[in-house]
Parts: C-alpha cells; structure tokens; sequence
C-alpha cells in the first residue's frame, strides 16, 4: 500500500476542518470533519431516533439487502443460464425484459407499496429488481461468450446435455456471473438506502435513519450515516471480490 | 479398427440461402486397422470437415462412415478427437481436465484420479496436476489435450492439425512422443496436417486433398522403417512427392481461374 494515497483525501480535511473552525463554512450546512465524527458517535450510543442504535440499522438494511439479492440471484443465475443456452428461449424472453429493464427500481415503489405495503416485502422486493437485471445480462453474456470449440470438446468426451449444462456452461459463465452479483448487489445497496427513504415499519434501517436525522436537524449524523452507508457497500464489493479471486484462479 | 469412407460429399448451406458451400466430394477410402494416415492438403479444403464428420459433430450431406464395416453411431466411444487449438477447459485444471471423460462416463472419483494420474505420467505432465491450462506451455497443453481424447481409450483417434501452432522444436519432440505413445496402443490415427514433413516423418500413407470441394488426388503409402530420420534420403523423397503433387494441384487450380476470365 503506497502512503501518497492518502494525501490528497487527508490534505481535503485539513483544509475543510480550518474553513469550518474558521466559521467559513457553517456548520449547519456542512459540519466539519470532527463533528461528523462525533455525530457518528451519537449514532452508535445515543442512536436516531433515540434507542435505536446505529448497528441495528445496519442489521435490519443488510438483512433487506440479503433477502431481495439473494432471490435475484437464485432466480437471474439459473434462467440466464437457461436464456444463454438456449436460442429459442432467449428471444421469447428477452423483448419482456428489455421492456422492463429500463425502469428505475425507484420508479416501483408505489406499486410495491401498493402490492405489498409497508415494510420488508416492499424493500426486498425494490432490491430484487435492482439487482436481478445486472445479474440476469452478465449471466447470459457470460454462456454467450464460452467458446463453442469447448462444448464440442466435451460432445467429443460424450457429453449429455446435462453435463454440458453442468460442466461447461456453468463454470465457463462464472466469471461473467460475478460480474453481475458484484454489478448487483451495488445497485441494491443503492436502491435499499432509497427504497428505506419511503418509510419502514419496523423503524430501523440506514436509509429511515439518515432521513430522520435530517427530521431532528443533525447534519452530524446525516453525514456520518452516508459515510456508514458508502464503507458498508465498499465492504461487500471488497467481500464479493475476494470470493470471486477464489472462485475464478484460472483466468 | 478399421475405418472406412463410402462416397462422402458435405456442402453447407450458405447463410444467405442459394450461396451453399461445397466441401467435401465423394470421398471413398479405406483405413486399414492401426495404422497411422495423413491427410494433407491445401487449407481450407475440407479436411477438418471430414473429421469433424467422423468425430459426429457434422453430418455428411450424402456418404457413410463405416467401422469395422458397421455404420458409425453417432457420439459412439470408439472415436476421439483432438482439436487444433487444444480446446481445454480453462477452469479445470490438467488432472480435471484428462478425468472429464471418466467424469461424464460416471466413472467413480478413485478410479478415474489413478487412471488420470496413469496418463500425466505418461505423458510427462507431472507437478503440473493442478496448473490450469493458461499456466502450461503449448506443447503441455497439447499433451493434455491428447491425453483427455486417449484416456476415453478409442480406436480410431481423430487428430486436427495438433501441432499446428507449436514452434518448430517442440513440434518435432510432439511428433517423436506421439509415435512413441501410438506404438504402445492399437489406434488408427487420422492426422489432418497442412506440413508435408511432418506428414513424411509420422504416417504410414498419406492422404493427398484438392482444393475445395476436396477430392482425394493421391494416396501415398510411406513405409520406410522407424525411427525415422526426418534429413534422411527417404524422407527427402517422399518430400518430394507430395510437394510435387500439391504444387500439381495448385497450378491446376489458377489456370482454371484463368480460363474464367478467358470467358469473362
């Protein structure tokens, strides 16, 4: 790790800390580097609103974000094997899906509310539509993109279509499937935060919690909450990633 | 085994229809059991086809393929084929890649690792069991691909030109180890070659190709003893041949195209 990364980030505080000590910049608007970082600190002791505590806002976000990702995945990775496989299938389908791609998952909220009111459902499934797309493409691209030299390799060895399936589309489209988990999973952290914006039940989630700070007028903590927010999402990338290097040594 | 060609012809059909190519023309042959046969010709004249026909993954358009006078079965295990660009599995590794067969024969997991392990040492591929295809050299490569066809233990081995893209040592040590391995078993080998001196060097008859749509114009039986020296007057000789036939073909060919413009 090379020290010089860090000094233009650090460089950017100092200065920002001075402006806001200073009084250049008012705090009410944008408070300095320490304040946000005691704001941060009332997160995690005090919690917004009170007794409800930063890492329970965590929880409650990743468990929204694990439940509609982890359908998009088990439904996007099988069907864009499937789609990739075979022609046919695939131009039956893909006009419905380009039809619906283009849709922001935000744009869904009413509906879902609507579908399946208030609370977890509603923010899964938001979720769900924000990751299934990226997944679904990269799933298909990635069969399209195995060599077709290498299932005949393996008719060759006698294949069935099921050890095709199994044995060469499968593992071929890996890589090009992580693509789209880690595509994925950072459009649904996106949309989660968003989707929580619109209310949930339950009172806990990182989206409810950066809105009700800016409720009680604490730019500290709205701030710190975004920061909480970005390195979360950096940290599931970093995670994803890491399995992904396991997962694809032979490239 | 033997193999045998009655009357194979292919054409494609083009992708704009009524722009058909035509490939193969009545190919008629006879291959006798365990013997080691060339096909050269000029490329793309359609000798991968015809492999890839024997190998099942194309249909003549008119003709059959006989073993041992039985009409070829599709996807039967008597044939194999080795690629010309090796066609390994890039995420499995060479101990997986030689046991795919097994694998999808559902052969279990001890037996088709100590079989698989048989053939690395063979085939010198030791401490390279768990490199990935990318990690090898050509010739490692190749020698996986060799051994992932050989293992499934097929009487007639299909080969595309296999050493096409190695540099010319390792080309020629591939050749050396080839016929070491052939010695050793009963295979009939049909080796598609565009390099006359590697068709002179390995076969006990070369199969002389035209250009498309390919007939066969010469059939030459090499049997000079081996170990074969490749300088030797012998093999000079039967050099010799088939260049003088190919450039035959070749000449014939332009002056057709000039007589065409003759009439154009």
């Amino acid at each position: 790790m090379k020290k010089e990364r860090f000094l233009i980030p650090l460089l950017l505080i100092l200065i920002w800390q001075g402006l806001s000590s200073l009084q250049v910049i008012p705090s009410y608007k944008l408070p300095s580097p320490i304040e946000i970082v005691l704001g941060f600190k009332d997160l995690l002791m005090v919690g917004v609103p009170p007794g409800h505590l930063l890492h329970n806002h965590i929880l409650y976000s990743l468990y929204r974000v694990a439940l509609g990702y982890a359908i998009a995945a088990l439904l996007a990775i099988p069907l864009g094997l499937l789609m990739g496989w075979s022609p046919v299938l695939l131009r039956m389908i893909r006009p419905l899906f380009e039809l619906v791609r283009p849709i922001p998952p935000l744009a869904w909220i009413p509906i879902a509310i609507l579908w399946f009111g208030i609370g977890i459902k509603s923010a899964a499934f938001i979720i769900f539509l924000g990751a299934f797309f990226p997944i679904l493409l990269n799933t298909i691209s990635g069969v399209l993109s195995i060599h077709p030299i290498l299932i005949e390799a393996a008719r060759t060895l006698h294949a069935r279509e099921k050890d095709i399936f199994l044995k060469v589309l499968l593992p071929g489209a890996v890589p090009s499937v992580f693509v789209g988990m880690r595509i994925g999973i950072g459009i649904g952290w996106m949309t989660l935060v968003a989707a929580e914006f619109t209310g949930v039940k339950e009172g806990y989630g990182l989206g409810y919690m950066i809105m009700t700070a800016r409720d009680i007028q604490r730019p500290d903590e709205i701030l710190a909450g975004m920061l909480v927010i970005g390195v979360i999402g950096l940290l599931i990338d970093i995670g994803l990633r890491a399995v992904e290097l396991r997962m694809i040594r032979w490239r | 085994m033997t193999l045998e060609f009655l009357g194979i012809s292919k054409t494609f059909a083009g992708k704009n229809s009524g722009e058909s190519v035509h490939v193969l023309e009545n190919i008629q042959h006879r291959i006798e059991n365990g013997r080691f046969v060339s096909i050269i010709g000029p490329s793309g004249c359609g000798k991968t086809t015809l492999l890839r026909i024997i190998a099942g993954l194309e249909k003549a358009s008119s003709g059959s393929v006989l073993l041992d006078g039985k009409e070829l079965v599709q996807g039967t295990e008597e044939v194999g084929l080795v690629f010309q660009e090796y066609a390994l599995f890039p995420w499995r590794t060479t101990l997986q890649n030689i046991e795919m067969g097994l694998e999808i024969r559902g052969v279990n997991k001890d037996k088709r690792r100590s079989t698989a392990m048989e053939y690395i040492k063979t085939f010198n591929l030791s401490g390279f069991e768990n490199r990935y295809p990318r990690e090898l050299s050509g010739g490692m490569q190749q020698r996986v691909a060799i051994a992932r066809t050989l293992i499934m233990n097929p009487r007639v081995v299909l080969m595309d030109e296999p050493f096409g893209s190695l540099d010319s040592q390792t080309r020629n040590s591939m050749q050396e180890f080839l016929l070491g391995i052939w010695q050793k078993r009963t295979d009939t080998i049909l080796f598609v070659t565009h390099n006359v001196d590697e068709a002179v060097f390995l076969s006990d008859e070369i199969i002389v190709f035209s250009k498309r749509p390919a007939r066969i114009i010469k059939i030459l039986k090499i049997e000079y003893p081996r170990p074969r020296d490749r300088t030797s007057e012998e093999c000079n000789h039967g050099r010799r041949n088939v260049l003088k036939i190919l450039e035959e073909e070749m000449k014939r060919k332009e002056s057709v195209h000039e007589n065409r413009r003759d009439i154009l």
